[in-house]
């Protein structure tokens, strides 16, 4: 099994490279709908399963077949995760992008390809490896049909050999990703190994680049931000989802319904949920407000054109108080944007949806393990504030595989927040706006609850305490006064910061949500290069003030994030205006994750300044 | 909790008197038509001897819909926004399908920004009753043309409408709707039963009811038009001054032709269904009604009925319970479950 090992050495000097083992990306380049994701997972998980720090990237078209797709994959020794600007070993699957790649690999770099794939080889600064794809899969075993689809098994089978990824591992990885189906199993495998093998036989290996086992994964999973969401939700007992399809978010509303659908219901089969596709975005956050309002832990998951097209409603619901939750799986924008490109663009829109004056509590998850808890947590946190509450991940977190802790099952109770039932209408009464216990979340009754005074009636113009309708002067400013000190006192009571402080640090770094790995990776970059950093993650939108404290206790403060505007500065702007010098802005929206080198480029360059 | 004071002879089958399905006095024009179908949808529930506790109303935004607060005080009320009450209603009774919806709409509010919810809502079947309340005008916002409005209508600050009136009824036949009625605000003998068999649908119960607007009132040779009142009042009216008017009311038999005069003085004519047309043919239903458009005849009673499909809460498989109501261990799986699934993302 073992590859035939010869001496790595530069092409054009000779001179000996030294080996590069667990720290560099594969790009695959292949056409979208050809099926190669079966492979690239496969490869990831094998990675993932011989204890190797893992991270499995896919960049895509807005496409079903055809263009072209790029998946990258990255293994760091160091435990580093984000995307790298480049990667020197490149699978070209893909005819129309062959040459755009291999002209954009990097100098040392390989270059994997089908041998019926007429490339031009006079690059001698690369090591090619031509693989016999069709003479792999043109065997009686491979079904005629399939055979396109498992020929994206061969480079699983070659690049096995040349980077020494553990057979056993592979193995393990096609049944994970197949969910034990021996068919499936037995359909890919024997074209695995018969790649492997061949390329043990046929390839000398001649570039620096190979994996070996470590210990790093254990007690880790590898999995997507959009099935820990669907996951938490699950057991945050949502019991109604309205949803419209849209890319990035439909994976949640998919794990969602296939994990309520085994977990979730009672052993005569029936629902203890409702999970309802509605006709559009207007129509799933209406669905889910009138859900909120009669008493179900209501949600919704979408994207930036979902969330414009829902602004009206999250109005209605943030000024009737009524409990939501909306996930906004961040894509590019404006208008339809790149829609299978990542952006952290939403902010404002969700921060301040709806017209008039609005704030909405805003979740804002970094890891999977965080979309998780997110998912439950959000439930409650709705309930209990009687509003509307964004949980804001994107697409690289929501689509992408990551390593995460476990996941832990729900520390507090369920919170239905403040619920009247109707013995205590009885008792006390009922009045519908009225902040009885001074922190601005008032009472409500459920449609039902069997006490003549126990209604209201819901609308979002003018109400006084009684839900009476007004439009006395008084009345509705005191009660967007209200609304707007329920939502202030939420600040300390929603997930804290995650803070990392360095003593004598003057720069310090803020960051939010998939931006996570890169910026770790560029604080090591950074104190490498003689700059120590501390850094503060944001969880939730209105901030703590602890947040305001670690601004003050810096002297600038950088705050990194996908999109244009630096849409979470300005908000901290706003919060801290006295501090508003200090903070500035590493800020970027191409569609593509943030890399730690460009991050690091940055801070370096406005430090120079 | 029946009021204790009144009379035992005047309580409905469950104990309560009629006063207790009222609701809050009408801010709309006098002589509105949306108040007689408030007062009849009160006579109603009360007759039916519904727990108002029990019912819940909805409406989006439109004259229409400001009258669920003249209904029905006891029960909980959501004015939504505009053309999406459908939505709410669906998410309001996916929550709790113990409940009783009745929803009240508009001819812009359905007709217009509505169509795809009211046409989604009938599509899932969601239990309740929906009641448009058609006067061809958009009143609240003083006079504009509504997707129902006829075609050639004239309005003086909009000119001629140029466009055929979208049918709801139509639109609600054609999108699956297993109860379909038309009525007139006027004709409360015909509007009660309709809505009693509307309250005993299960599934989505469609009631178009022509419902004048007294205020549009756009007939420049009228008096009481705006025109006229523009230039012939004095400059302490402006005008949105608005007359006092009487309710439209009619009275006609089933097989009857009757043709009413509205407030501006334009005609329309009501054709009561006798005993000639089935019900449960819905080509039949459509036949009617495109009959009726051809002879400008606006034909009332029930149109379609089909009481053989399911409902959104069975086609979701739903539990008989409210899921509104479920208790936690129903909300949240035990903790081996998701060890497990733990176990398999490793």
């Amino acid at each position: 099994m073992s590859v035939i090992q010869s001496k790595v050495v530069d092409i054009l000097s000779g001179k000996n490279l030294g080996e590069v083992v667990n720290d560099f990306s594969i790009q695959i380049g292949s056409a979208n709908g050809s099926g190669s994701q079966t492979s690239n997972m496969v490869l990831v998980r094998a990675l993932f399963r011989m204890g190797i720090p893992v991270s499995g990237k896919n960049l895509f078209p807005s496409n079903i077949q055809g263009l072209p797709t790029w998946y990258t994959i990255r293994c760091s020794r160091a435990g580093y995760v984000a995307r790298q600007p480049s990667s020197p070993v490149v699978v070209l699957m893909n005819p129309d992008t062959a040459v755009k790649d291999l002209a954009g690999l990097e100098s040392g770099g390989v270059c994997f390809y089908p041998d019926d794939l007429k490339l031009d080889l006079s690059r001698q600064d690369v090591t090619y490896y031509p693989m016999p794809v069709k003479m792999l899969t043109s065997v009686p075993e491979v079904p005629r049909h399939l055979r396109t689809y498992i020929g994206n098994m061969v480079y699983v089978g070659v690049l096995a050999q040349v980077l020494q990824i553990e057979m056993s591992a592979l193995e393990a990885a096609l049944d994970w990703q197949f969910g034990g189906r021996t068919k499936l199993v037995n359909a890919n495998l024997p074209t695995i190994k018969a790649a492997f093998d061949w390329a043990a036989a046929n390839i000398a290996k001649r570039d620096p680049y190979r994996v070996e086992r470590m210990n790093a994964t254990a007690g880790y999973m590898l999995v997507d931000g959009n099935t820990a969401g669907g996951l938490g939700s699950v057991y945050g007992g949502m019991t109604v989802t309205a949803w419209y399809p849209i890319t990035p978010s439909t994976s949640l509303a998919d794990a969602m319904s296939e994990y309520a659908s085994s977990l979730r219901r009672d052993p005569d089969g029936k629902a203890n949920y409702a999970i309802v596709q509605a006709e559009d975005e207007l129509a799933a956050i209406g669905m889910v407000l009138g859900a909120g309002w009669a008493g179900a832990r209501a949600m919704t998951t979408t994207s930036g054109p979902g969330i414009s097209l829902m602004q009206e409603f999250l109005g209605f619901g943030y000024y009737a108080e009524i409990p939501a939750v909306i996930w906004d799986i961040q894509r590019v924008g404006p208008s339809t944007g790149m829609p299978t490109r990542v952006s952290q663009g939403d902010l404002f829109a969700c921060y301040y949806a709806s017209h008039g004056d609005t704030k909405h509590i805003c979740l804002l998850p970094g890891t999977v393990n965080e979309c998780f808890e997110f998912g439950w947590r959000s439930l409650d946190i709705a309930e209990q504030y009687q509003t509307p509450v964004f949980v804001l991940s994107d697409l690289d977190l929501g689509m992408n595989q990551w390593m995460t802790k476990p996941f832990e099952y729900p520390a507090e109770p369920i919170n239905r927040g403040k619920v009247l039932t109707a013995a205590q209408v009885e008792q006390n009464g009922f009045r519908r706006y009225a902040d009885i216990d001074g922190d601005g979340i008032a009472y409500r009754t459920l449609p039902g609850t069997n006490h003549p005074r126990a209604s209201y009636f819901t609308r979002g113009s003018g109400h006084d305490s009684d839900a009476r309708y007004t439009e006395d002067p008084d009345k509705y400013r005191d009660n967007l006064e209200r609304l707007r000190r329920k939502i202030e006192l939420a600040r300390e009571h929603l997930p804290a910061p995650v803070v990392e402080l360095t003593a004598g640090a003057k720069v310090a770094i803020i960051g939010f949500g998939s931006t996570d790995p890169a910026i770790i990776e560029a604080r090591d970059l950074l104190t490498a290069g003689g700059l120590t950093t501390s850094y503060l993650r944001i969880r939730a939108l209105p901030c703590a003030a602890s947040v305001l404290e670690f601004v003050r206790s810096h002297a600038r403060v950088y705050v990194v994030e996908i999109n244009a505007d630096g849409q979470l500065r300005q908000v901290l702007q706003l919060e801290m205006p006295e501090l508003a010098a200090r903070l500035r802005s590493v800020c970027m929206l191409d569609g593509m994750p943030f890399t730690a080198a460009w991050i690091m480029g940055q801070i370096n360059s406005q430090e120079q300044k | 909790m029946a009021t204790a004071t009144v009379a035992t002879s005047k309580l409905n089958l469950i104990g309560l008197d009629k006063s207790d399905y009222k609701g809050n006095p009408s801010t709309l024009c006098a002589g509105c038509g949306h108040d007689s179908i408030s007062a009849q949808i009160i006579q109603v529930a009360f007759e039916l001897g519904l727990k108002p506790e029990n019912v819940i109303k909805l409406s989006g935004i439109g004259c229409s819909s400001k009258s669920p607060a003249y209904f029905l005080n006891r029960s909980h009320g959501l004015n939504a926004v505009h053309g999406r009450m459908p939505s709410v209603a669906s998410g309001a009774m996916l929550a709790n399908r113990t409940l009783t919806a009745i929803g009240v709409s508009g001819d812009g509010d359905t007709g217009s920004i509505g169509l795809g919810q009211f046409k989604h809502i009938i599509r899932r079947n969601v239990p309740m009753v929906y009641v448009i309340e058609n006067n061809g005008v958009y009143g609240l916002t003083k006079g504009q043309f509504s997707a129902t409005s006829d075609e050639g209508q004239k309005l003086k600050y909009y000119g001629d409408n140029e466009y055929p009136a979208v049918d709801l009824c139509m639109e609600a036949i054609v999108s699956g709707c297993g109860f379909v009625a038309r009525s007139f605000a006027g004709d409360p003998k015909q509007v009660r039963p309709l809505l009693k068999a509307a309250f005993s649908f299960q599934g989505t119960a469609v009631l178009d009811i022509i419902s004048p607007c007294v205020t549009f009132n756009n007939n420049p040779e009228s008096n009481k038009s705006y025109e006229w009142v523009r230039d012939h009042d004095s400059p302490l009216h402006d005008i949105s001054f608005v007359p006092q008017r009487e309710e439209i009311t009619v009275d006609y038999e089933p097989g009857e032709t009757k043709a009413v005069t509205m407030h501006d003085g334009a005609q329309i004519v009501l054709k009561k269904l006798a005993g000639e047309h089935d019900p449960t043919d819905r080509m039949a239903a459509i036949i009617l009604l495109e009959r009726g458009r051809t002879e400008n005849v606006l034909t009332t009673g029930l149109l379609y009925y089909n009481p053989n499909r399911d409902t959104v809460q069975d086609s979701e498989r739903m539990v008989a319970t409210a899921l509104a109501l479920l208790p936690d261990e129903k909300l949240r799986p035990a903790r081996s479950t998701l060890d497990k699934i733990v176990a398999g993302l490793c």
